[in-house]
């Protein structure tokens, strides 16, 4: 009999093929070119050394996130509230940066300010959730999701409140930032920071590590297989859960802070891109490993900027990558669904 | 409605819950249907009503056989099944829980389920308001809620599974009025209980299973000893042991004072000495995991006090009475004691205190292989722990505990092992005895409690007993004040638990 856990690479496989298929279907269904769409996106995410900057552009964030995601993943919670999280890193962080424009701080250390604060800020937000979960039974789901929305409407009543610009708010944003607060970037057109590109690895790689041989990330993993029987054998469940919060929500932070200090220069409405559920779904895909979780970014991150030429040479929408992403991690997680009902069916017993 | 079981079998995996049982109950009478936990009472009353298959066997209903698939079936054929836990729907008022099993159009007629609802509480009497809410009902009147409804939808055959469990005195002699007087009307009653007083008062006879088979069939006027006979099985001869010397008092229990939803202990008095083995005997339910979880600190008691040592520990953590020296073993090994998807070399870092931030994986896996050789575990340092057998997740459980207890606090220290795999976990635990650790352990074995405890408690739905000396104690006895027996006895010196109605926490 052959061990359905073996199989477990064949079926993610499989699943990443159907999905491809159904979106290839889809797209002829409704009269557009597949292959011209998918070749269309390869080239608009690695079709010339622009492009290809915007791709990691866009995985800093991402790969921030998901590092941070893999954390409460593990100790079995869902911060759906990550898009808030990143949303009050990038408020935070604009605070301080504007807190430090009058006064006689040098830019880097300004810049260093921005960031810490965008952690705290991140932190505090998921910690809310957190706090939410352990002291007052809200699920972590649900506070999250309300908390989302407590962060964009502080972000935009800042926005078009006391940050507005001078003369008429707007939906552009803050006013910019004094150039010498802006996070170094490869050039001078460039919105690549390799600063911010190490922050994200190092991020990924300290959650790896965590996860992979310490103490504390094995009490996280049993905590989140089985909270009670952690408990049992000693872990302080409740406190590793807002730990996890608190580590999650500082990354996120930080993303937000990259958004402001490197890409926009400024705090803008829907500052938080939907990495956050972005992130949600390369968690789910890599199945909480974190050796897997920058290349997946990374796959996402081209698919996102790829399809952005989409509209202009095929007329077709630039969601297609969102398709592509959805379906993917539907079919992987039906996959695994199978494939677990397979194993159950086959130890015996009915499903 | 004549009810025929013949021949019916069912089986989990290994395990044979109903092997072959066969029942003839005759319309207009009631059976009572008596067992320890774990001798299949469960698993045929759900295989009658529809809730499982049985692998084989037939159901005759009124000298035709029947097919019953589903709870839906068993209604259509006039089966209806009243649960230990109502299973109605408390944000719904009366008249829409009794509506929303009843098949019927799209659109029901409220007005008339909630006249009918009336006039059958009127008959028997009991006050049910159909517009009232259901959450604002006690556990009794909501068991009453459920018997109409039944009765509403048809049922010719009733089974009460446990129903005299968290309802109060009163309400039980309505509860049994009610029954008779249904039973004279041409209904079949099947009643399932682990009490003893409550089949005498109530049944006409009593069938009684054992290991998933039927052990006896007694006709009114029973014979308590040949019930409890019938229950426990022959009593086995006791293995000689040596009665630890008792130390000093390692664990007190003064005065306390327990809640849960469905029992009440009141002031409850122990001391356990060190090197003791203290078992809880009773059915599943009466207080004893209540007992021994608050004496984990798991369970924080409404008044009176826990002592460790001469310390007082009342109110403290889980923790803190970790640190303290009390080791716990919970019975649902998968589901509290251990992590699965967690290796067993994983599981002794996650146990052990303190350790750096990094974790050596050599001398882990090193550390989980002595202890695998020690404990005599089937397993290697990497095997998951979801994959050993039940007998070798309680060795790697008991390996877990750390050397130097004061206490072990175990619940079913054996339940689903082999002799060998008891014996052994058995040898381990009085190895610790002889080291001057007290044991406190819970068993539904008589054997076990009656082989392995200095002294024993009982437990009964309303009591708890002084404890006992095993050793004076016979199985008969046991068995009888497991089923609520014997009880006079104690009277007066005992402490209480009051069996008390649910009503202020059925509401809550």
């Amino acid at each position: 009999m052959r061990n359905p856990l073996s199989m477990k690479p064949l079926a993610r496989a499989a699943a990443v093929i159907a999905a491809l298929g159904i979106t290839t279907i889809v797209l002829a269904a409704t009269g557009a070119p597949p292959f011209a769409a998918y070749a269309n996106i390869a080239r608009g995410a690695a079709g010339s050394w622009t492009m290809a900057a915007d791709v990691v552009v866009a995985w800093v964030p991402l790969l921030l996130v998901t590092s941070g995601l893999l954390m409460t993943f593990t100790v079995g919670l869902w911060n759906i509230g990550i898009e808030g999280q990143i949303t009050l890193g990038a408020v935070f962080a604009t605070w301080a940066l504007r807190s430090c424009q009058g006064a006689a701080l040098s830019p880097e250390l300004a810049i260093a300010f921005a960031f810490v604060a965008g952690m705290a800020g991140g932190a505090l937000w998921a910690m809310l959730v957190g706090a939410l979960k352990t002291f007052g039974g809200v699920n972590e789901i649900f506070g999250g999701l309300g908390l989302n929305y407590v962060a964009t409407a502080i972000n935009i009543w800042l926005i078009f409140g006391p940050w507005k610009r001078p003369g008429v708010a707007s939906m552009s944003g803050t006013l910019p930032f004094d150039k010498k607060f802006w996070l170094p970037t490869l050039s001078e057109q460039s919105r690549l920071a390799p600063i911010a590109v190490a922050l994200a690895l190092a991020a990924i790689i300290v959650v790896f590590i965590l996860l992979r041989g310490t103490r504390f990330g094995l009490r996280l993993k049993a905590t989140g297989k089985n909270a009670r029987a952690a408990f049992l054998l000693g872990v302080p469940t409740w406190q590793y859960m807002m730990a996890s919060f608190a580590i999650c929500g500082a990354l996120a932070g930080i993303a937000g802070a990259v958004q402001v200090t490197a890409v926009y220069h400024r705090l803008i409405p829907s500052i938080s891109s939907g990495y956050g559920y972005l992130g949600l779904m390369v968690g789910m895909l890599v199945n909480f490993s974190a050796a897997l979780a920058a290349p997946v970014a990374l796959f996402f991150a081209a698919l996102n900027v790829g399809s952005i030429q989409l509209p202009i040479v095929l007329k077709l929408d630039s969601a297609l990558s969102g398709v592509i992403q959805g379906t993917i991690v539907l079919f992987v997680i039906l996959g695994e669904g199978l494939r677990s009902r397979l194993a159950a069916r086959r130890k015996g017993g009915a499903v | 409605m004549r009810i025929e079981l013949r021949d019916i079998h069912k089986s989990f995996g290994p395990v044979r819950a109903n092997d072959g049982i066969s029942l003839d109950v005759p319309s207009s009478s009631i059976l009572g249907i008596l067992g320890e936990n774990g001798a299949g009472k469960s698993t045929l009353m759900k295989i009658l009503s529809g809730f499982q298959d049985a692998d084989s066997g037939e159901i005759v209903l009124d000298g035709k056989p029947a097919s019953i698939r589903s709870p839906a079936d068993a209604l259509r054929a006039g089966i209806g099944m009243l649960h230990q836990d109502p299973l109605d729907f408390p944000p719904l008022r009366l008249v829409d829980d009794l509506l929303l099993g009843s098949p019927g159009p799209l659109r029901p007629d409220r007005k008339k389920a909630a006249r009918e609802l009336r006039e059958l509480a009127a008959k028997f009497d009991f006050a049910l308001d159909p517009d009232a809410y259901v959450d604002a009902l006690t556990v009794g009147e909501r068991q009453q809620l459920e018997i109409l409804r039944l009765l509403w939808l048809g049922a010719k055959a009733l089974i009460l599974d446990e129903p005299t469990t968290g309802i109060s005195l009163p309400q039980k002699e309505k509860l049994f009025a009610t029954i008779k007087r249904l039973a004279s009307e041409g209904m079949t009653v099947l009643f399932v209980s682990h009490k003893l007083e409550d089949v005498e008062a109530l049944c006409d006879r009593a069938a009684v299973l054992r290991q998933g088979k039927l052990a006896g069939l007694a006709p009114k006027p029973f014979d308590a000893e040949l019930l409890v006979r019938l229950m426990f099985g022959k009593e086995l001869p006791k293995a000689s042991r040596a009665r630890a010397e008792a130390g000093s008092e390692v664990l007190a229990a003064r005065g306390l004072c327990l809640d849960s939803i469905r029992l009440q202990i009141k002031g409850l008095d122990l001391s356990v000495c060190a090197g003791e083995t203290i078992g809880l005997a009773g059915m599943e339910g009466s207080g004893q995991s209540l007992f021994l979880s608050s004496c984990a600190g798991l369970e924080r008691p409404v008044s009176g006090a826990i002592c460790l040592d001469e310390r007082e520990l009342t109110g403290r953590s889980h923790h803190e009475y970790k640190r303290r020296g009390v080791g716990y073993l919970p019975a649902a090994r998968l589901e509290e004691g251990l992590v699965p998807g967690l290796t067993i070399s994983e599981h002794y870092v996650l146990a052990e205190k303190g350790g750096g931030f990094f974790i050596d994986r050599r001398a882990a896996r090193d550390r989980a292989r002595s202890r695998i050789e020690a404990f005599n575990i089937k397993g290697r340092p990497d095997s998951p722990v979801e994959a050993l057998s039940g007998g070798n997740q309680q060795r790697a459980l008991l390996s877990l505990l750390r050397d130097d207890l004061k206490l072990v606090l175990v619940e079913h220290p054996t339940r689903g092992l082999d002799i060998e795999s008891t014996a052994y976990v058995w040898s381990k635990l009085k190895e610790r005895c002889a080291g001057g650790t007290a044991i406190v352990f819970i068993s539904s074995d008589l054997d076990e409690i009656l082989q392995y405890s200095d002294r024993v408690v009982v437990f009964f739905a309303g009591r708890v007993s002084p404890p006992l000396d095993a050793e004076d104690l016979g199985v008969e006895e046991l068995g009888a004040l497991i089923g609520g027996k014997l009880w006079e006895r104690f009277s007066g010196a005992s402490p209480r638990l009051a069996p008390r109605a649910r009503s202020e926490d059925a509401r809550a």
